[in-house]
């Protein structure tokens, strides 16, 4: 039973990781220093749309990469297509992609999980009519109790079960989920049950998390400790690969942006070379590109205590009309 | 009054017959496929009816009765793999209208006079040709017996007042438990004080000792004579509802397990569990393999004291099964057993009140049987929308419908 | 059976003599009174009343298959045996008795027992008489050619398929609009050939207009379900199995009812026989050609609907996504009553249909032994898709009903459809015209 990694990684230098990216040209399906996932010849259509086309994408180890783009542009298509959830018309074909120096153009969603790449979703599946408790110690893999012959003899798993119950509170500790351990994850609020999916996905010590729009629907007071979650996990040695549509958000966390539009890569490179990108506004912004994409302002510390304090009041609320409903 | 004990009599006879305790082992398994795994199995009587045939036909050919029940056992298991395979990678109704099917196709199979040989064809297989193998285990020796021994006749030669005061021994039984019960509901609450929590062993103690009095005061109150072995005696009672508390403990043991776990969040989340690296098919098959063979199980006790017959275990006690798990609860460990013999004990109460008390000119024999069965085809609708999650179920559960 | 009338008079001669003679077989039949709680009857009698089979012995057996009592049919081809326990019974005629060139017809398969025998639930108090069945032996079914048996039954397919389409495209229409499947669609089934039994045979009302008015009952019956059941139980939120599960208890609820109103046996829609019609190798009752063609009706008329109207366009719209339909301004709700109503009003006019061509009438059960065909051809179409429905629904009738030329004991001709079911989900589990689901 490993234990949660808390030790730091040379990448949590900001310099360090500007140093490994200097080298890496910012031009779509550029390759990288020491890609953890290599994507090629990737396409998906839908009757006659072509939903995602990706030639050739590589992902740094160690980093945080943004998955930005248009609604509609393929971002939450082409993770299910990695992630096993759907499998590309080009299979056979051509299409081939490898996580960590292993082959998945075959693999199921949970052994891609298995192998160390876990994802969350866009809408949040928490399990609802379980607790938050029972939803993080479905996330640690191996158990022996899970083995239908072993299960009925509770000492032969009683003691890893216990390690496992460790674990996940030291997990919902670090997320200020512990004192709703007990409580069905149905009643927790959106943003409460992205800090519980995202929790979840760590318990099986994963090599790369990939976070579809993990701040889709989480109040602001949330995002910052969403971030600063995201954050710490790359500082911990993990990969992270995110979709996001807020681009503060983007600019604010990610060591390198991926930009896709209509099925393809249009650009990459670190956020503020790609946000000037003249094929990213085109693509990307239409109307609203005289606006600046990232204001940091708007993320400064001062401000989001403030709204912090009015969102915890709203919550309450929330949940306690939550609690009303029959 | 007379007529009051012959109906009670009547209920109590049915609550206990091996038929009821036949369905609540169906039932069990159908618990594990529908309330833990979400598992929509319409066929349950299809997994009843391979365990009954492979039974009985492996003990018409002299088979030893341990092999035969491997046999029926073996024969659900591969019936569950067939099912599984096709369906359980799809949606949930596809495997509803997969199961309803082959098991309709046992039965056809079953009924056909080509194997007349070997099923008995439609009228199927009748019980002295195979039942001795069983009754003849038995250790119970001969003669008759009362449950209870020591009953209402011993005391005050019978008179009517101990009779009532057994009934209100038990009906007071009844409302402690619901009291107790609710209180540890509430408990149960993670709202709830820790020491009220930690009460828990102690309260579980309370309630079986006074769930053993009411017990004794039913049957104190109304005695049941049977024979001791013979094709319907206590014998096949005792072996059935033995297997009952073996197949409920056995559930218990896996459901509290990490399996157990896979299961629910199977029902929860497909997706989500294969995200979290689960082989959300394999799980889906394992539960589907062992509730179907608790339900192949269940068929061998259900012809036990009667007969193999094909139409007997038609969907009809699929739905019958349906019933009694929604209104015990579903996905609890008690509510299968109590389900079932609360719905069995219901209908023949209903009936039996029909037939005494309405009379012949409004309602003939025949029809108060339909009647019993129009009351629990609207008490079904009316369970499933105001009490979804039954007599032991969590309502707080049902809140975050998925 | 001219040869087994003759048989007959010459029996009908010679049983007086043999009752003189003192037969030790059989007793000869005496007439049985019913006494409550005492005795039941068991009277009936063999052949026709205008053609009675006199001097057969008919053996009476109980439950376990063991001969309780035989008795010889008198001169009106009567029999009667009193019995003094309630329970099952058979009934069976000696063979050996039987005049030359005759044979029994073997039973419905809802009645048959062991042996070509007939069951019989006998009571105390009341009498019931078994139907004994008799034909000429050179009755022969498979008389005709392959090529002529394959003909007629797809003829025969055709019609059985046409009448599931009817029932199906309400099945399929129900499960697109609010993706539930409703197991009580079989009773919708079944309620159409009650209403039209009671409206046509015991009322007397003209078929064709009694036809009219039972789709219209019947359409109205999917109305007031939608405005007082499902409606507001969508409004609860409740969970779709949740609602399948209601659909089952209404199922079991009304397949008792009928029972329990109309009793469990049999009943004929029409008495009157409309003649046959053959075509080559093909023959048909009139009716059957009828009904074919008011199903064609019925469904282009759907068709079109779904295809050309608004209200068809909103319908598919409220299929493919009800969100999306209810925010471009579509009354969901309102599109959901229609279906409804429409399901259950087509769903009626395919239960008289049945009733009138193909059961021969209408019993409690009637809709629930096609419940499982409407479903396999719902699924094998590509659930929730109207046409694949009616496609689906055209090779279950064929299949069904070749399943027998081509070798499927007769028994086994639903078991057939079913199988193919379960294999096609193996290969195509979206259904021959469904669309794979994106994931995720």
């Amino acid at each position: 039973m490993s234990e949660t990694t808390i030790g730091t990684s040379s990448l949590a230098d900001p310099a360090a990781r500007r140093a490994l990216m200097s080298g890496v040209t910012p031009e779509p399906g550029s390759a990288k220093r020491d890609p953890i996932l290599k994507v090629d010849k990737i396409e998906r259509r839908f009757g006659g749309i072509t939903a995602v086309d990706v030639e050739h994408l590589e992902v740094q180890r160690g980093i945080i990469t943004a998955l930005i783009g248009p609604n509609g542009a393929g971002k939450t298509t082409f993770f299910n297509l990695i992630t096993g959830f759907d499998k590309p018309s080009s299979a056979g074909s051509g299409a081939h992609w490898e996580f960590d120096g292993r082959a998945l153009d075959k693999t199921s969603a949970s052994s891609v999980a298995q192998a160390g790449m876990v994802r969350t979703f866009q809408l949040t599946k928490s399990l609802n009519r379980m607790t938050v408790m029972d939803n993080m110690m479905l996330g640690a893999q191996g158990q022996a109790g899970e083995n239908l012959l072993k299960s009925v003899f509770k000492p032969l798993w009683r003691g890893q079960e216990k390690a496992v119950e460790e674990k996940a509170r030291e997990l919902l500790a670090r997320f200020k989920l512990l004192e709703k351990k007990d409580d069905y994850a149905g009643s927790l609020s959106g943003g409460q049950r992205k800090l519980l999916e995202m929790a979840r996905a760590l318990m099986s010590d994963p090599k790369m998390i990939m976070l579809d729009e993990p701040m889709a629907g989480v109040n602001p007071a949330l995002t910052q400790s969403l971030l600063g979650h995201i954050q710490s996990l790359r500082d911990e040695g993990m990969t992270v690969l995110f979709v996001e549509h807020d681009m503060h958000v983007v600019r604010h966390i990610s060591d390198w942006v991926v930009v896709m539009a209509e099925g393809r890569v249009v650009a990459e490179g670190p956020a503020d070379t790609v946000m000037s990108n003249q094929a990213v506004i085109d693509a990307y912004l239409g109307a609203h590109h005289d606006t600046d994409l990232g204001d940091d302002e708007v993320l400064s510390e001062s401000a989001l205590e403030e709204i912090e304090a009015e969102v915890r009041a709203d919550e309450a609320a929330h949940e306690k009309h939550e609690g009303d409903k029959p | 009054m007379d007529t009051i004990l012959d109906i009670l009599g009547a209920v109590i006879r049915e609550a206990i017959s091996p038929g009821t305790a036949a369905v609540a082992i169906a039932v069990i398994g159908l618990n594990l496929h529908f309330g833990y795994t979400g598992l929509l199995n319409f066929g349950q009587s299809g997994f009843m009816l391979l365990g009954a045939y492979g039974f009985a036909i492996s003990l018409v050919h002299d088979i030893p009765l341990p092999l035969a029940v491997l046999i029926g056992l073996g024969l659900a298991f591969v019936f569950a793999l067939v099912l599984g395979i096709p369906t359980l990678q799809l949606r949930g109704d596809y495997l509803a209208i997969v199961t309803i099917s082959a098991a309709e196709i046992i039965r056809f199979v079953g009924r056909l006079a080509n194997l007349k040989d070997l099923t008995g064809g439609a009228q199927g297989i009748q019980g002295r040709t195979y039942q001795p193998a069983f009754v003849d285990l038995s250790f119970f020796g001969d003669g008759s017996f009362t449950l209870v021994p020591f009953n209402y006749t011993d005391v005050a030669d019978g008179a009517g007042w101990v009779r009532a005061l057994g009934g209100l021994v038990f009906a007071a039984c009844v409302v402690a438990v619901v009291v107790l019960v609710r209180r540890a509901k509430r408990a149960d609450d993670p709202a709830a004080a820790p020491a009220e929590r930690r009460r828990g062993l102690v309260h579980k103690l309370l309630v079986a000792l006074i769930v053993v009095i009411g017990l004794y005061a039913v049957f104190f109150a109304m005695p049941v004579t049977y024979g001791r072995s013979g094709v319907n005696g206590w014998w096949v009672r005792a072996v059935a509802w033995t297997l009952v508390a073996l197949s409920t403990l056995v559930v218990y043991l896996l459901v509290r397990s990490p399996w157990g776990r896979l299961l629910r969040g199977v029902r929860e989340d497909e997706d989500a569990m294969r995200s979290l690296g689960r082989n959300v098919f394999a799980i889906k098959m394992q539960s589907l393999v062992i509730g179907g063979l608790f339900g192949a199980l269940g068929g061998m006790v259900y012809v036990l004291a009667s007969t193999v017959q094909p139409d007997a275990l038609g969907r009809q006690i699929t739905f019958f099964a349906y019933t009694a798990l929604l209104l015990g609860g579903a996905a609890t460990i008690l509510g299968p057993v109590l389900g079932t013999v609360l719905f069995f004990s219901a209908r023949i109460l209903i009936r039996e009140s029909a037939r005494a008390y309405v009379p012949d000119s409004v309602m003939s024999t025949q029809q108060t049987e339909q009647f019993s069965f129009i009351i629990v085809g609207v008490a079904l609708v009316l369970l499933v929308i105001f009490r979804p999650q039954g007599i032991l179920g969590n309502k707080r559960e049902l809140r975050f419908n998925v | 059976m001219r040869k087994g009338l003759v048989g007959a008079l010459l029996l009908s001669l010679l049983v007086p003599l043999l009752l003189l003679s003192g037969s030790p077989s059989a007793n000869a039949a005496t007439l049985c009174l019913p006494k409550p709680d005492e005795t039941g009857c068991i009277s009936g009698t063999v052949g026709s009343r205008a053609e009675p089979v006199a001097g057969v012995d008919v053996v009476l057996r109980d439950a376990e298959g063991n001969d309780v009592e035989t008795v010889t049919t008198a001169e009106d081809g009567k029999f009667s045996f009193a019995v003094s326990e309630a329970g099952e019974y058979f009934v069976v005629l000696d063979e050996e008795t039987l005049p030359d060139g005759l044979e029994q017809l073997p039973p419905r398969s809802a009645i048959a027992g062991p042996d070509g025998s007939v069951k019989v639930a006998a009571k105390l108090g009341t009498s019931v008489s078994p139907i004994v069945e008799v034909r000429s032996e050179d009755y022969d079914a498979g008389g005709e050619s392959f090529t002529d048996q394959i003909a007629q039954s797809v003829v025969n397919g055709l019609r059985l398929g046409l009448l599931l389409a009817l029932a199906s495209l309400g099945l399929s229409l129900i499960y697109g609009t609010t993706g539930l499947s409703n197991f009580a669609h079989a009773e919708q089934v079944t309620l159409g050939g009650m209403v039209a039994y009671g409206l046509v045979n015991l009322a007397g009302i003209n078929l064709w207009l009694g036809i009219v008015v039972t789709t219209v009952i019947c359409a109205a019956s999917g109305y007031l379900q939608d405005r007082l059941l499902w409606q507001p139980l969508r409004r609860r939120g409740l969970g779709l199995t949740q609602l399948m599960i209601v659909t089952i208890g209404l199922a079991l609820a009304a397949q008792y009812a009928y029972q329990f109103f109309v009793g469990a046996s049999l009943q004929k829609v029409v008495v009157r026989d409309f003649g046959t019609t053959t075509f080559g190798p093909v023959t048909l009752t009139n009716l059957s050609f009828l009904a074919m063609g008011v199903a064609i009706v019925a469904i282009a008329v759907v068709g079109y609907v779904l295809v050309r109207t608004r209200i068809g366009q909103a319908t598919r719209a409220v299929s493919d996504n009800p969100a999306l339909a209810a925010a471009s301004g579509i009354d969901v709700d309102k599109i959901i009553r229609l279906v409804w109503t429409a399901a259950a009003g087509l769903a009626g006019l395919a239960g008289v249909l049945y009733a009138l061509v193909i059961s021969n009438g209408i019993r409690w059960d009637t809709g629930m032994q096609i419940l499982l065909l409407l479903f396999a051809a719902v699924t094998l179409g590509g659930l929730g898709t109207a046409f694949g429905a009616f496609v689906g629904s055209i090779i279950i009738g064929l299949v069904v009903e070749l399943a027998g030329p081509l070798g499927a004991p007769g028994d086994l001709k639903y078991a057939v459809a079913l199988g193919i079911l379960i294999v096609l989900l193996l290969v195509r589990p979206q259904g021959i015209l469904g669309r794979a689901e994106r994931v995720g």
